[in-house]
C-alpha cells in the first residue's frame, strides 16, 4: 500500500517495488532523487544505498535520508562486495550505459537478485515510427535521435539473451504501459517499459 | 548571507594529565574554544567542528573591532548557513600544540619553567580527539549531533567515530583521507626540513634567542600552499604571467606565481609557530587508523555507529577522491549508513573552504536531515555567541 508520502511515486516504480522483499538489502543504481529507496526504506523496511551521478540529485537523496553514493556507473561497482545485496535495482538507467554488459556482470556479482527496466524499443508506436521512416519519439523515448542519452536500444527479446550470457536467469518479465499497468497480451508489442526480475544462476 | 557577528573565544583549563599516544603525557593544559548558537535542554544539538593544519577554534563570526577577522568556515557555519547556528550549538576547539591559544610549544613547561619549544610532546589526531572529548564532558555534552571537519579536521571526525562511537550521531568527513600517501609525507618532510635547517630554529628553542625561523616557515608554507591548489586553478589564476614586462635574468621575482607564493609564505611566517608546524605535520603523517588492523580500514571502522557524509573534490590531488572512496568503501563493507558526494570543483584541496553551491547544498541537506532526526528538535530562536 502506498501512503500519502509516496502518492507521487512513479507508476512503474510502484509496480516494481512489490518485487523487493521486505527488509531486503537494496542497491539502487541510477537512483535519481532517491524516491524509490525512500519508499523501500519507509514502507518495506529495506536498507542499502543509491548510486547517482547527477550533482543536483545528491542533496535531494541526502535530504530524504537515502544513503547515496555519487559515482559514474560506467566506473563499475568496485565499491561493493560480492553478494552484498539481496536486490540490485537498475531502473531506466541501463540504456544510457556505454558498457551495458560490464555493468550487468557487476550487478550479477554484487546482488542475488536484480530488477532491471528499460524502454522497450519494440513498443508498437516505435515500430510504427520506424516503418514510417523515422526514429521513434514517444513518452518512454522522449528524445530526438541526435540528443538522446539512450545509447542502447533494446527489446524485451534482446535483453533476455544478454541476461543469460552474464549469468542471470529471468524469473519474471513484465512489460508496463505508460500508466504502470502490466501488459498481458503481446507484451513486446504493447509494453513501453520492459521490466525484468533476474536471479543469479 | 548574514554572519554570526561578534564572537569571543573562551578558555578551559584541565588539571588532570592527558596521556598521549607516544607514551608521554601533558601534565595539565588549556583548550581555547568558541561556541555559537544555543545548547538545547537535553544537550542533543551540539556539533563539533575540527580544524585543519593552519586554522583554529575561530570557525565563524568576527572579533569585535576587527571586521576582517571572519572565521575560517564562516561560509559554512552561521545563522541560515549549511550548519545553521539557529538550530545547532557549534563548537570550535583549538588543538593542543597549536599556536592560537591552546597549550602549545610556546607556552611554559611547568616542569622546567621554560617554553616547551621542541620538547613539546608529539601529539596525534587521536590525542586531540581525547582532549576534545574532555572539553565535551566539561560542557555537559555526552553525545554530539555531529562531528565535522575538512582535511586534517576530517581525520579528527573519523577518529571520533572509532574512539567514541556512541558519542556522535553523524560524522562529516570532507576532503580528507584515511592516511597520508608517501607523496603527502614527502611534502611534509620537505616542509619540516626547511624549518629544522633554518639557523634561527635553534632546535626549537628560538623563543629564548628572540628570533623566529621565518625562512624555514616561509618555504614550508610555500610548499604546503602548492599542494592546496590544483594545476588548473594555478594556471587559471597565474599562468606564466610576468610580474614585470620581461624576463629579468636573475633570481628575483619574474612570475606572478612566485610573487604570490612568497607573499603567502611571508604572511604565514609572521603569525605561525615553527614548532607547531612540525607537530601538526607529524600528526598528519602518523594518522592511520587501519594500522592496528593490519592495514584493513574496514576492520578499523567496524566499531563505528555514526552515520556518515563523505565529500571529496575532483581536482584535489593532495587528498584525492580515491582516498575518500576508500573511506566510503570501508563503511559500505560494514553496512554503515553513508552518503558520498564527489564535487567536480576546479579549486583543488582548498575547495572545501570555498563557496561551491553543489557542495554547500549537500552539507545543508545533510544537516537538515540531522536536525529533523534529533529526538526533540527545539528551535533555538535566540542565537548566542557565547
Amino acid at each position: 500500500m502506498i501512503t500519502e508520502r509516496f502518492a507521487g511515486l512513479r507508476a512503474d516504480l510502484a509496480f516494481i517495488a512489490h518485487w523487493v522483499e521486505p527488509g531486503a538489502r537494496v542497491l539502487d543504481l541510477g537512483c535519481g532523487d532517491g524516491a524509490m529507496m525512500d519508499y523501500l526504506q519507509v514502507e518495506k523496511n529495506c536498507t542499502g544505498y543509491g548510486v547517482e551521478i547527477d550533482d543536483a540529485r545528491i542533496p535531494r537523496c541526502v535530504h530524504r535520508g537515502v544513503s547515496v553514493i555519487q559515482q559514474d556507473l560506467e566506473g563499475g561497482l568496485a565499491m561493493f562486495a560480492d553478494d552484498a545485496f539481496d536486490s540490485v535495482l537498475c531502473l531506466s538507467a541501463l540504456q544510457m550505459m556505454k558498457n551495458v554488459e560490464g555493468v550487468l556482470r557487476d550487478i550479477a556479482r554484487v546482488g542475488r537478485e536484480a530488477i532491471v527496466s528499460f524502454p522497450n524499443f519494440a513498443h508498437w508506436p516505435h515500430r510504427l515510427a520506424l516503418l514510417s521512416g523515422h526514429m521513434p519519439v514517444s513518452e518512454s523515448l522522449p528524445y530526438q535521435w541526435y540528443d538522446t542519452p539512450n545509447l542502447r536500444c533494446a527489446t524485451i527479446s534482446d535483453f533476455s539473451d544478454l541476461a543469460d550470457e552474464v549469468g542471470l536467469r529471468v524469473i519474471e518479465c513484465v512489460a508496463l504501459k505508460e500508466n504502470g499497468a502490466p501488459v498481458v497480451f503481446l507484451p513486446n508489442w504493447r509494453g513501453s517499459l520492459a521490466v525484468f526480475r533476474l536471479r543469479k544462476k | 548571507m548574514t554572519s554570526l557577528g561578534n564572537v569571543k573565544p573562551q578558555a578551559m583549563h584541565f588539571a588532570e594529565p592527558l596521556p598521549l599516544q607516544s607514551g608521554a603525557a601533558l601534565s595539565d593544559y588549556t583548550l581555547v574554544y568558541e561556541t555559537y548558537g544555543t545548547l538545547n535542554a537535553d544537550c542533543s544539538n551540539a556539533v563539533l567542528v575540527c580544524h585543519a593544519l593552519n586554522a583554529s577554534h575561530h570557525v565563524a563570526g568576527t572579533y569585535e573591532g576587527q571586521p576582517k577577522s571572519a572565521g575560517w568556515w564562516d561560509n559554512m557555519v552561521g545563522p541560515g548557513k549549511p550548519l545553521d547556528t539557529q538550530r545547532f550549538f557549534v563548537i570550535g576547539v583549538n588543538n593542543l600544540g597549536s599556536c592560537f591559544g591552546s597549550t602549545g610549544p610556546m607556552h611554559t613547561n611547568p616542569a622546567t619553567g621554560k617554553p616547551y619549544g621542541a620538547s613539546f610532546p608529539v601529539v596525534t589526531v587521536e590525542d586531540w580527539v581525547h582532549a576534545q572529548a574532555r572539553l565535551a564532558d566539561a560542557l555537559g555534552i555526552r553525545k554530539f549531533a555531529a562531528v565535522m571537519g575538512g582535511s586534517l579536521g576530517g581525520m579528527q571526525a573519523l577518529a571520533w567515530s572509532t574512539l567514541y562511537p556512541d558519542r556522535l550521531g553523524h560524522c562529516l568527513v570532507i576532503a580528507s583521507t584515511p592516511k597520508l600517501s608517501a607523496q603527502n609525507i614527502a611534502f611534509n618532510d620537505v616542509a619540516r626540513q626547511a624549518i629544522l635547517t633554518d639557523p634561527d630554529f635553534h632546535e626549537g628553542d628560538f623563543y629564548a634567542h628572540g628570533v623566529v625561523p621565518k625562512r624555514g616557515l616561509r618555504v614550508a608554507r610555500m610548499i604546503g600552499h602548492i599542494t592546496y591548489l590544483s594545476d588548473d586553478d594555478m594556471a587559471e589564476k597565474f599562468g606564466r604571467d610576468l610580474r614585470g614586462t620581461d624576463y629579468k635574468f636573475g633570481y628575483g621575482i619574474d612570475f606572478e606565481i612566485e610573487s604570490y607564493l612568497r607573499y603567502q609564505g611571508d604572511k604565514f611566517s609572521e603569525y605561525f609557530d615553527a614548532n607547531t608546524y612540525l607537530l601538526i605535520t607529524k600528526a598528519l603523517d602518523y594518522f592511520d587508523p587501519a594500522r592496528i588492523c593490519d592495514g584493513d580500514l574496514a576492520t578499523a571502522l567496524s566499531g563505528t555507529q555514526a552515520e556518515f557524509l563523505v565529500v571529496s573534490f575532483t581536482t584535489d590531488w593532495r587528498f584525492a577522491p580515491e582516498r575518500s572512496r576508500e573511506i566510503v568503501q570501508a563503511l559500505v563493507k560494514n553496512e554503515r549508513r553513508v552518503s558520498y558526494a564527489e564535487i567536480d570543483a576546479p579549486h583543488g584541496h582548498d575547495a572545501f573552504l570555498l563557496d561551491d553551491p553543489r557542495y554547500l547544498a549537500v552539507v545543508r541537506a545533510y544537516y537538515d536531515k540531522v536536525w529533523h532526526g534529533l529526538d526533540t528538535p527545539v528551535l533555538a530562536v535566540r542565537q548566542e555567541a557565547a
